[in-house]
């Protein structure tokens, strides 16, 4: 082996990292194992700033069955079965090719769901963008929706719920965070440790080409204005066929038996799922490079151990089970290879021609050192938290304003882009409830439901309460549909760890988070860290998304937000106060991004849940909608628009009147119920403490907002439906 | 009943057909393979909606060349009733088996919602124990759908009686703004001249339980029993007499 003549930086490494290397090995690495250390440590496969940290996160649950650490979380469902769920991160390449960047960051998160076993049964997506109007930020969004849209639809899971906000601070770093859920039943919890020496090694699926090289590496930058042109080498390219082919295959496989361990291959390729199958399963692993089956010719071993191309997942199998593996793959068209055996002592060894150009201690590859960076609070942050006076606004326009930002608008035009009826679950549509429901056939009458949540502009503003804000929105809008949360994964986007300032947010935003799964008693089953989405702007608006599952008794009971029946009542379910610090409104309407958020009291938060939840149970909601981005008044308005069905309300009062309207509050939720069934939801409410308002009635073709106490014209919204309907539906004429 | 369900790769509604004629209906059905050479033993063959070999050179195109479809085109031709959903139909169509052909949606994209279809003619298997201008509500999930034959097919397919749904409002009107991808006269369904071969775009499977919103495309598989039972029983007229 030749002493390395590449420099450490050039593969993304520190001086202090590459003696860590020289530590590990007791020699210099060659250029082509240093070229493997650059992407298994760079940030993107080696977690090294955010492992100490994200072990704050509580994992702790009876229904556990696989934390983090795997490809996935695993969380029991009763009868057998249970759920894998996972969120993550294809930010950087959707930000230089949207439509692929956006395909294969789907692609990636179906085969870690494969990867345990479970059939892939849904994705869930959270998107954010700079402001529509600029052509830049119009066509990034266009582009990533069509690319989910072209791998989701093709491989047959449908996309039921998701996100799509848009602010300043994305329009350099635009989010594109992918969650896929599936069902597995207990016994066939598939795992990526491998074992028993001799126990042949497979690649199958897609060959392996050129493509995607360095991809992880890539993620692990900063992006600058050149690297739309510059960095299309490092965006891999999906083949949705292929990715359908491996789902069933593997499915199959997996049932026939003899499969030890298996492992998508994704960022890092053949080195990450090489050596974390070994390191997890301390073992050793041979590889031979002639084996591996090659799109093209004349690959250098370092672009063969480093590609990101698609669809592919290394097994270890039984020696007997071998052959039959392969006969599955081939029935669907794929290949399926040996390409090495597990060995015992733990070495990763690759050969050529029959000699070794790489041996090494699979954990030294695995396991990333671990950092401890420097951690400043921001020293703007205490400064934002004044609120500057707020000019006054014709009410009925803000509102109009609010309902057609994209973070309020419904997102017809993306879920209509999205197969989201695939596979025969779907009882609530996306958009449609505040989360989707999935009916369970294999568990009768159960459903799930999924949903995800995060707010960047809160979580700017204090890290800490914004993250905590996010977990308890994503449990208000469980109990909406009338499920219990079972877990979340998250997806934690921000800028450099490097900088002081974005790595006192990250942490005070994974606190928060874990602080919230505590109080609840909600695990984190995994999870993604996007570091380095900066841009000549910055740093990315810091924006940790959240997405819960939850588990319904009996899916037929479920809910959804629009008005159902005419002559209702309207009811606010909660007893916190409004206020425009760190608001929608003042943030969408008068460009103010100021106010310190509320925080949750999860004892109340809980409580509140729970009613609703047990209402919906009991059949006597028509309609149940947290109050998020907005406030009441836009709560109101978007259950009149998905309804179809006006209103006539009154607000309880506030010092102003877009206080009353617009102010938020954390756990208040707009519910409608027929007349009939008020007394009964009052004493329920009443025996957990809950406060409820009676706000007013549904019917009629306008919709009419007053304020307690304020009675000027001017303070009052009365519009017809078919302009709220409008302006809710603005982004069908923007995308 | 036993129902026949090709699975091409990428068939993606091959298990949601199944779980509707099996476990909702009750039927037996038979998962055909694409390289199967027979259908022998089944009364009825559907084939699925999906991205079949991931629709790649043009929807259904390559599917439409598999070797199932020497025995779907010879089950056909014996008058077996065959339904194609969505994917299904457009390889039909690029089997020559059903007559018209598919371009992209007119808004260009995929568009995956709920529409209503008027039916248009009761002569198929699948639609024989429904109602002239009935009107079903069905959801669909497509971005080739938009239907087109050229003028004088579209005169002749119109004239034989071989238009079987078009796409309406709820009242069952058919209005332009009803057509959610551009079909040529609200074009959702056509059959062969014999009628016992039909192709639609919405997806009857999706709507076979209440629970998902609408249980009208079951219609659609109980005729198809029906019409079986009544040929089983040797009582069935041709689909059409001759005109």
């Amino acid at each position: 082996m030749t002493t390395a003549t590449l420099a450490p930086e050039s593969v993304g490494l520190t001086r202090e990292e590459y003696e860590e290397i020289r530590r590990r090995l007791g020699r210099d690495p060659s250029p082509l194992e240093l070229r493997m250390f650059g992407v298994m440590w760079s940030e993107h496969c080696g977690y090294k700033h955010s492992k100490l940290t994200l072990q704050l996160l509580p994992t702790d649950n009876p229904r556990l069955l696989q934390g983090p650490g795997e490809n996935a979380g695993v969380l029991d469902i009763g009868g057998g079965w249970a759920v894998a769920f996972k969120m993550e991160s294809h930010n950087h390449p959707s930000a230089v090719d949207p439509f692929n960047g956006a395909a294969t960051g789907v692609g990636g998160i179906i085969r870690d769901i494969l990867a345990m076993g479970a059939r892939p049964i849904a994705l869930v997506d959270s998107l954010r963008f700079g402001p529509l109007h600029d052509p830049k930020s119009r066509r990034q969004a266009a582009g990533v929706i069509a690319g989910i849209a072209a791998y989701g639809n093709c491989v047959g899971i449908p996309t039921v719920a998701g996100e799509l906000v848009t602010d300043p601070g994305y329009r350099g770093t635009p989010l594109v965070n992918v969650a896929c859920i599936g069902l597995v039943q207990h016994g066939e919890v598939a795992r990526s440790r491998a074992a028993g020496p001799g126990n042949p090694v497979m690649l199958v699926g897609a060959r392996t080409g050129r493509d995607g090289i360095g991809g992880a590496a890539f993620a692990s930058e900063e992006l600058d204005t050149a690297s739309e042109r510059e960095d299309r080498a490092s965006v891999q390219i999906g083949d949705p066929f292929a990715g359908k082919l491996l789902i069933e295959a593997t499915v199959d496989a997996l049932r026939a038996g003899g499969v030890v361990a298996v492992q998508d291959l994704g960022a890092a390729g053949l080195t990450c799922a090489s050596s974390e199958m070994a390191a997890r399963g301390g073992v050793g692993m041979r590889l031979e490079l002639e084996r591996v089956p090659l799109r093209e010719e004349e690959m250098r071993p370092d672009e063969i151990l480093l590609s990101e191309s698609q669809e592919r997942m290394l097994l270890v199998v039984m020696p007997e089970a071998a052959d039959r593996v392969a006969s599955i793959y081939r029935r669907w068209g794929l290949g399926a290879d040996v390409v090495g055996e597990v060995i015992d002592g733990p070495l990763l060894t690759v050969h050529r021609a029959g000699a070794p150009i790489v041996s090494l201690p699979p954990y030294a590859l695995a396991e990333a050192p671990v950092h401890r960076p420097a951690a400043r609070e921001p020293d703007t942050l205490r400064a934002r938290w004044a609120m500057p006076e707020v000019p006054q606004t014709d009410p009925a326009q803000a509102l109009l304003a609010l309902l057609a930002a994209p973070a309020v608008a419904v997102k017809r035009v993306a879920f209509e882009q999205y197969d989201h009826m695939v596979q025969v679950r779907t009882v609530v549509a996306p958009g449609a409830g505040d989360a989707a429901v999935l009916r369970l056939p294999e568990l009768p009458p159960k459903g799930l439901a999924l949903v995800c949540d995060g707010d960047g502009r809160l979580t700017s503003l204090d890290p800490y309460r914004g993250a905590r804000r996010a977990v308890a929105e994503a449990a208000a809008n469980l109990a909406c549909v009338g499920a219990t949360p079972l877990g979340l994964t998250d997806c934690l986007n921000f800028g450099s760890p490097e900088n002081p300032e974005v790595f006192w947010t990250f942490r005070q935003a994974v606190t928060g988070i874990a602080d919230a799964c505590r109080a609840m008693k909600i695990p984190v089953v995994g999870g993604n860290v996007s570091f380095y989405n900066e841009s000549p702007d910055g740093p990315v608006l810091p924006t940790p998304v959240i997405t819960m599952v939850g588990l319904l008794e009996d899916v037929a009971s479920t809910c959804g937000a629009g008005f159902r029946r005419a002559d209702d009542m309207i009811v606010l379910a909660g007893g916190t106060d409004p206020d425009l610090a760190a608001s929608f409104y003042v943030s969408a309407v008068h460009g103010m991004h100021a106010g310190r958020p509320a925080d949750v009291d999860f004892d109340a938060h809980q409580r509140l849940l729970a009613v609703v939840r047990d209402a919906v149970a009991r059949g006597w909601l028509s309609s149940a909608h947290d109050c998020s981005e907005g406030g009441a008044a836009v709560a109101v308005a978007e259950c009149a628009a998905l309804g179809g069905l006006g209103a006539d309300v009154m607000l309880p009062g506030a010092p102003r009147a877009d206080i009353a309207l617009f102010g938020e509050a954390p756990s208040r939720f707009v519910l409608s119920l027929p007349e009939h069934r008020v007394r009964d939801f009052q004493a329920l409410a009443a025996s957990r403490s809950v406060p409820l308002t009676i706000l007013g009635r549904t019917g009629g073709d306008r919709l009419r907002i007053a304020v307690e106490g304020q009675r000027e014209p001017a303070s009052t919204i009365d519009l017809p439906l078919i302009e709220i309907a409008k302006a809710y539906d603005t982004l069908s004429i923007i995308l | 009943m036993r129902f026949g369900i090709v699975i091409f790769p990428a068939s993606n509604c091959d298990r949601d057909c199944v779980h509707v004629l099996r476990t909702v209906l009750g039927h037996d059905v038979e998962e055909v393979w694409h390289e199967a050479g027979s259908l022998d033993g089944v009364d009825a063959v559907v084939l699925p909606g999906g991205f079949a070999y991931g629709d790649y050179l043009r929807a259904g195109a390559v599917a439409a060349r598999a070797p199932v479809m020497t025995a779907v085109r010879a089950f056909a031709r014996a008058g077996g009733p065959v339904l194609g959903v969505c994917n299904g139909f457009q390889i039909l169509l690029e089997a020559g088996l059903l007559p018209g052909a598919m371009l992209r949606n007119d808004v260009l994209r995929f568009r995956c919602t709920t529409v209503h279809v008027r039916v248009e003619s009761t002569q198929t298997p699948f639609t024989r124990s429904l109602r002239d201008g009935q009107v079903l509500r069905m959801p669909i999930a497509h971005g080739e759908g938009n239907y087109f034959a050229p003028g004088a097919m579209l005169a002749a397919i119109e004239e034989a009686g071989q238009v079987v749904f078009r796409y309406c409002d709820a009242q069952g009107r058919v209005l332009p703004d009803a057509n959610p991808n551009g079909s040529i006269r609200n074009v959702a369904g056509v059959c062969n001249p014999a009628g016992n071969v039909v192709g639609l775009m919405p997806h009857p499977e999706r709507a076979s339980e209440e629970l998902l919103g609408s249980d009208d495309g079951r219609l659609l598989f109980e005729s198809a029993v029906m019409w079986l039972e009544t040929r089983k029983r040797s009582l069935v007229t041709p689909l059409r007499g001759s005109r």
